[in-house]
């Protein structure tokens, strides 16, 4: 007997999944009254904005797409040297520039993604990696352009639109960041939401199954890959512009990393984990640096193996389970 | 009139291995036809080289009289051929409805959007509930595959594959790994498949095969040994000794 309830449950959870929750307002609600409360903290909340959005470029391969990789800072660090270039050649403007580095970003995602995303698992990993080493050791040697490991000197980032200048006091750039933030939250919402967007989930969760039902696998793969390219040139060129100052940093190992691990604390293949994750491990490193300014690395390296011990699924997944403990106990 | 599927000389080689040499088959239009042959026969190497997800090292594969040789598993499957798996192959974290829902949007070309939500597309959601109530599984629509005994989950093997509308469909041991006393729900679902859907079914238990297959063939070393109706399968004496174990080289 097909019964009277399940039916019209299963097929509502699908209709309802893409609609918006009133607790997705929260991120917006906390971010614009940051702004307000901690005016002295601007500059760090710009930096967890921009990591946000690399993080969330993190999710959609890997948390979606099943697409493992430790080189997305190749892609963020493209942005960052596009924005920065120019800004240091004469062209000054923040939103062109911001498109700018989004387009070579995903022009690099694509040429590279359509020759490393015929790998899997560990090819893939440090396929991936060397990618990110070339880029930096290719910066790291063109330093009369990139000003190697000296940096990127002599930026004049102009006003945002014309109107809003870049203060020392980080107003701007925290504001500048969090409207690029949403924008790129409802791009990734659409995406995830989006028929495109489960079935990178069908391909995460069984590749063979994805072919079988002739899912072109390939070729879904390569276009999240240059859209999640996409959003990591972005974040770079935001911390370009917003510092004024890029680093060899930004195609380091070391960024590539911090973002998969903050999207791990926040919760993996969940559209609100880099919005969990960033801010917590940010906000710790910045009151570890301060309390234990040596050893600060071993208090976040004991927050994230707490985290994958006692807490798979990130932040949001304990939340999942408390959630269904209390609904259990009831 | 073509066949819905057929093979000519199709060879595999891995080194110097042939696990299918020339083997030359036709699978009729509405078919119920069994692929049956001891342990390492080859039987999943022909289903992969049909599918595309082998290629041969030689031979042709038509569908509905068309080369698809050349074409990668995708276009297969836009022509008209589906699979299941010996081993359940399911998006594990999805509900059953979805992975339904899945097959569906492949099928009518709406799996690759990115601008419209998921949730929008009523006709997928409706034609995917309508396959599970069909199966008898509807009731399952909510849970997670994974929350779902194996038993189950064979079921929802089907209705996948099925969401397609195949034209044919290759089952891979559909009854493998569900005890005796269930695999009587599975039998029951491929004896109501749409007459016009040709079936070809790999299968190790002989009660099975014989109740729902009108036709046989007997591959062996990757090589077929016989081909014919279940009465002239079980007469037939080298059959026989291949599954008896006698066969001895002279």
């Amino acid at each position: 007997m097909t019964s009277e309830t399940a039916a019209p449950l299963a097929v509502e959870a699908l209709v309802r999944g893409h609609r918006l929750r009133l607790v997705e307002i929260a991120p917006w609600l906390i971010g614009g009254l940051a702004y307000f409360l901690f005016p002295d903290y601007l500059a760090l909340g710009a930096q967890i904005l921009i990591g946000i959005i690399f993080s969330l470029s993190l999710d959609l391969i890997l948390g979606y797409a099943g697409i493992v990789t430790l080189g997305q800072a190749a892609f963020f660090g493209a942005g960052a040297y596009t924005a920065g270039l120019l800004a240091a050649h004469g062209w000054g403007e923040p939103l062109s520039a911001l498109v700018a580095a989004g387009a070579v970003a995903a022009i690099l995602g694509l040429i590279s993604g359509a020759i490393i995303l015929r790998t899997r698992g560990l090819t893939l990993l440090m396929l991936t990696l060397m990618i990110s080493f070339m880029l930096q050791e290719a910066a790291n040697k063109a330093g009369s352009i990139t000003g190697g490991a000296d940096g990127l000197q002599g930026m004049a980032v102009w006003p945002v639109l014309g109107v809003f200048h870049f203060d020392l006091y980080g107003r701007t750039a925290y504001l500048y960041c969090l409207a690029v933030l949403f924008l790129a939250w409802l791009a990734a919402r659409r995406i995830v939401h989006s028929p495109f967007g489960r079935s990178l989930t069908g391909i995460r969760e069984n590749e063979a199954r994805m072919h079988a039902i002739g899912s072109p696998v390939f070729g879904r793969r390569l276009v999240i890959y240059t859209i999640a390219a996409a959003f990591a040139g972005v974040a770079g060129a935001l911390l370009a512009q917003t510092t004024q100052f890029v680093a060899l940093e930004v195609l380091s190992f070391e960024r590539s990393g911090a973002g998969l691990i903050m999207l791990i604390i926040g919760g993996v293949g969940r559209l609100y984990g880099p919005f969990i994750g960033v801010p917590l491990y940010m906000i710790a490193q910045d009151r570890f640096a301060q309390a234990d300014p040596v050893y600060w690395d071993f208090w976040i390296g004991l927050l994230l193996i707490l985290v994958v011990v006692f807490a798979r699924g990130g932040v949001l997944g304990l939340a999942d389970q408390l959630r269904r403990r209390l609904r259990r106990t009831r | 009139m073509s066949a819905a599927l057929e093979t000519t000389g199709l060879c595999k080689n891995f080194g110097a291995l042939a696990v299918a040499s020339a083997i030359d088959f036709r699978l009729e239009r509405g078919a119920r036809h069994a692929l049956i042959g001891p342990n390492g026969a080859g039987k999943t190497t022909f289903i992969n080289l049909v599918t595309g997800a082998l290629r041969p090292s030689a031979g042709r594969i038509l569908l509905d009289g068309g080369d698809v040789t050349a074409l990668p598993q995708a276009q297969r499957v836009k022509r008209g051929l589906a699979r299941t798996f010996q081993i359940n192959t399911l998006f594990r974290g999805l509900s059953v409805l979805e992975n339904v829902c899945m097959a569906i949007s492949e099928r009518l070309g709406v799996a690759g959007d990115i601008h419209r939500p998921a949730g929008s597309r009523r006709e997928v959601i409706d034609q995917a509930y309508a396959a599970l109530e069909r199966l008898g599984i509807a009731d399952d629509a909510p849970r997670l595959v994974r929350e779902l005994p194996y038993g189950r989950q064979r079921l929802v093997e089907l209705a996948v594959a099925l969401g397609l509308e195949p034209k044919v469909l290759l089952l891979d041991e559909p009854a493998a790994g569900v005890p005796s006393t269930e695999s009587g729900i599975i039998v029951e679902v491929i004896e109501s498949l749409p007459q016009d859907i040709a079936l070809l079914i790999i299968e190790h238990d002989m009660d099975l095969v014989f109740r729902l297959a009108r036709r046989i063939t007997v591959l062996v070393q990757g090589a077929i040994l016989v081909e014919g109706t279940p009465q002239e399968i079980a007469a037939d004496p080298r059959v026989r000794e291949v599954y008896l174990g006698e066969h001895v080289s002279p």
